[in-house]
């Protein structure tokens, strides 16, 4: 069954349709945020679900390259007399980057990439979120309410 | 009284997070100051660093924690760790290299990675924890 | 390297190192001092951008010294270069204006926090146009966001706080549906700098992810520029804000989204699968259309200065996609004159209004009376630039519309190019009404707040005049930004990022930087 086989598609698809549901249908403004919060978490498992390579384990290096098995794929580098040491680095970055053509044979590894972006995209996340609730704090504060039919209608009455 | 009472309804909550909150902190550095071997790094150190503040504000009460940690110095704390970041690239820049080219900080390379991955790590650590706290204290303190 | 080399870093360092700085100083004054400080750094080092770029040249930066895939870079050529110089320098003068602009508006406690919240929104701006990483634009698109969120509550009326609240969940699911793109982008191609997605989309385009990945980006970019169907976030955000906040906004924010919708169809997608397969500037005219047409109208019917200002300008960034919507080098290019020009005009009459607001403490429409007499520097200033923003010869806003309507001419488009006359007219209606109001209209005797009014404070009306000056400059001396973007139009046009001898000797450039 191909369709079941992408099934964290599916997972994905549910969960974000269901966020943006929650932000359409329900008034309530927390209710909004918890929404939102569930459509942002249904990319990251998007982009965590795509970089799994199939047998992979981990990104994390089981062993350093040591400065041997460098010489072996590097060495061109050394002949020019670069900095070996830095070469070491970024021919490990480079095959983590690129799991496909590992340089650091023998292990697969699922990406490591989209793991940091999603690092990144869930710090972005928090603070939209902890944005949003001060924003309703602040509303509550000033309307007395979260629900966006008894602000709306306080709005029109605010412009009349 | 009745703070009395809470106050001793949680005896058991408080003994054992006086218990835990030093445990706390010294994982949160070590997630810190390892994540340059292994997984961890300054978003996830500074996260555990303030779980500690914030179940200490949780067990007991936010006043006794701004007593601990003052917002001011929280707010001090959030910029400073934005400067460590910053200035370490700016320093990398005045060395010589591009924007946060660790390489040029020690002769060898390698040790110059340690150290600018080490400087920002800590940048990244102190903005985290800082941004976690204060949150926590300007949402605990409004009345809804 | 040398301190020319470090430039594209300083553009965005400068204002980062500035926001934390506000908030240790916790001096309104103080934080005042260093966002201006940090905004004139950041307009030179654009315009040494600008001068750098301006024959063709591409500069790349490898950010750590990681040479381009494997590293973040950025990108700068004449496109980007002059969208930095224009959100810097706007950002500048705004931020002169801000020393009384804002002085009524926000709280004075607040307002290191407030300058923080600028600098930091100016750093996402200026990152997203710098950038040549895909995933580096949404990170800073959200930074930018955030900021401006944050700016956008700080008004006086409680309504900024729910406009800042509906702006946030409609910003977030644009640039969510950003981050979507990038990632099926990223599944499609397995790299995320723009340079390699440019070389790489074409030998994946018939797959179904890239088809995906545009139609996220599309919509999501469509989010954030607000485009017509999809503008729904910005009259309130622009009607509630601190009116020194819209003027930042209006000149910067939505065409920061602009380029970036202009770099990914035109660069990273190419013009060929973009406009020639996915149809694009037919799915996109239509809305433009309608949008510049419809707006102006609703514009007419305002009884807010402010909310009128923002409907236009919904209905001015319908004619820069209507522009773009040609594909021609012609409309392009008036594109980016109208990016450049129309972000000069709003904010000078944002700034304008913002000066009535300081005296009077409102902008009804119908109050406005007897203004010309009390505030005549101001009234003049806020003609000339509506004069601009309706296109009369010797304006910025004429060699705009001249040139996009020369290009739909060109094309055949006498329908739309009808359509955008009678948009012009509609503004003349919606300016002019105003303008009879200020100058004709005699003022309520019975409001106390007006009948001690005067002029503006000087420090508003001098950054004021001086954007309209360089406004009637480039009016009067139009060819000087319509050669850069003609040469814009035609790198967009161009499609690839990079030629490729100039690529491999940039990343061996980059290389022996690293080492």
């Amino acid at each position: 069954m191909k369709i079941l086989a992408l099934y964290n598609y599916w997972v994905v698809i549910i969960l974000m349709m269901a966020g943006l549901y929650i932000m359409i249908a329900r008034h309530n403004l927390v209710k909004k945020m918890i929404g939102l919060s569930i459509f942002q978490t249904s990319i990251f498992y998007l982009y965590i679900s795509m970089s799994k390579v199939a047998g992979g384990t981990a990104p994390i290096l089981l062993e350093l390259p040591s400065h041997g098995g460098h010489e072996e794929k590097g060495s061109s580098a050394l002949e020019q007399g670069a900095a070996d040491t830095v070469e070491t680095v970024s021919a490990s970055v480079q095959s983590l980057v690129s799991p496909s053509v590992s340089a650091v044979d023998s292990v697969i590894y699922s990406n490591p990439l989209p793991h940091v972006l999603i690092l990144t995209a869930i710090v972005v996340g928090v603070a939209t979120t902890s944005v949003g609730l001060a924003l309703i704090v602040r509303i509550n504060e000033a309307y007395g309410s979260i629900e966006e039919d008894d602000i709306r209608a306080m709005e029109q009455k605010d412009s009349a | 009284m009745m703070r009395r009472y809470r106050q001793q309804r949680h005896r058991v909550l408080q003994i054992i997070t006086k218990l835990l909150i030093p445990f706390i902190l010294l994982f949160a550095l070590y997630v810190q100051f390892h994540g340059d071997y292994g997984p961890g790094g300054g978003f996830q150190a500074g996260v555990i660093f303030a779980a500690a503040f914030i179940i200490h504000g949780l067990i007991f009460g936010v006043e006794k924690t701004r007593q601990v940690l003052s917002p001011g110095v929280v707010r001090v704390m959030m910029s400073i760790g934005v400067f460590i970041y910053a200035l370490t690239g700016v320093w990398s820049m005045m060395k010589g290299g591009a924007y946060l080219d660790y390489n040029v900080f020690a002769d060898n390379p390698l040790t110059g990675q340690h150290w600018g991955i080490f400087a920002v790590e800590l940048g990244v650590g102190v903005t985290v924890t800082s941004v976690m706290i204060s949150l926590f204290y300007s949402f605990a303190s409004s009345r809804v | 390297m040398t301190f020319s080399e470090q430039l594209p870093a300083l553009q965005i360092v400068i204002p980062l190192l500035g926001a934390p700085l506000c908030v240790l100083l916790r001096h309104a004054r103080g934080a005042w001092l260093v966002t201006l400080v940090c905004n004139i750094a950041c307009t030179l080092v654009a315009l040494a951008l600008v001068a750098a770029t301006r024959d063709g040249e591409i500069i790349r930066y490898a950010l750590g010294g990681w040479a381009a895939p494997t590293g973040i870079e950025y990108y700068i050529d004449i496109v980007n270069a002059t969208v930095l110089l224009v959100v810097s320098f706007i950002s500048s003068v705004v931020c002169l204006y801000a020393w009384n602009g804002a002085e009524k508006e926000v709280p004075l406690d607040r307002h290191y926090l407030f300058y923080t919240g600028w600098l930091l929104c100016v750093t996402g701006l200026l990152g997203i146009v710098i950038t040549g990483d895909a995933f580096n634009a949404f990170v800073f698109l959200e930074i930018s966001s955030l900021a401006t969120y944050l700016l956008i509550s700080l008004g006086r009326e409680r309504n900024a706080l729910t406009a800042a609240f509906r702006y946030l969940v409609m910003g977030s699911i644009g640039a969510s549906f950003i981050l979507i793109g990038v990632g099926f982008l990223y599944a499609a191609t397995g790299t995320l700098n723009m340079v390699d997605l440019s070389e790489r989309i074409p030998q994946a385009e018939s797959t179904r992810t890239v088809l995906i990945a545009f139609t996220f980006l599309a919509i999501g970019l469509m989010i954030k520029a607000a485009i017509f169907p999809l503008h729904a976030w910005l009259a309130n955000a622009y009607h509630y804000a601190p009116v020194t906040v819209t003027a930042l906004l209006s000149g910067t924010a939505t065409k920061v989204s602009l380029y970036l919708l202009l770099r990914f169809f035109f660069n990273i997608f190419g013009t060929e699968y973009s406009f020639g397969q996915m149809l694009l500037n037919y799915i996109l005219l239509p809305g433009a259309i309608v949008g510049f047409v419809v707006m102006s109208a609703v514009a007419i019917f305002q009884t807010d200065l402010r909310r009128m200002l923002a409907y236009s300008s919904v209905a001015q960034i319908g004619y820069i996609v209507a522009a773009i919507c040609l594909v021609t080098p012609l409309g392009i290019s008036a594109g980016i004159v109208h990016i450049i020009n129309h972000a000069m005009i709003k904010a000078a009459l944002f700034m304008a209004t913002g000066c009535i607001i300081y005296r009077l403490g409102h902008a009804h429409i119908q109050s406005l009376g007897g203004v010309a007499k009390s505030m005549p520097v101001t009234t003049a200033a806020f003609i000339v630039a509506g004069l601009s923003l309706i296109g009369v010869p010797l304006t910025a806003g004429f060699v705009s519309k001249f040139n996009l309507i020369a290009a739909m001419l060109e094309k055949g488009w006498w329908i739309a190019a009808a359509l955008i006359l009678m948009s012009s007219l509609m503004a003349t209606i919606y300016i002019g009404r105003v303008v009879e109001i200020m100058i004709f209209r005699k003022p309520r005797l019975a409001t106390p707040e007006s009948s001690g009014t005067r002029e503006a404070p000087l420090m508003m009306l001098l950054p004021l005049w001086g954007l309209i000056a360089i406004s009637i400059f480039f009016g009067v001396f139009g060819s000087e930004t319509l050669s850069i973007a003609a040469s814009g139009a035609e790198r967009l046009l161009d499609g690839r990022l990079i030629e490729a001898v100039t690529a491999t000797a940039a990343q061996a450039g980059s290389m022996e930087v690293s080492q």
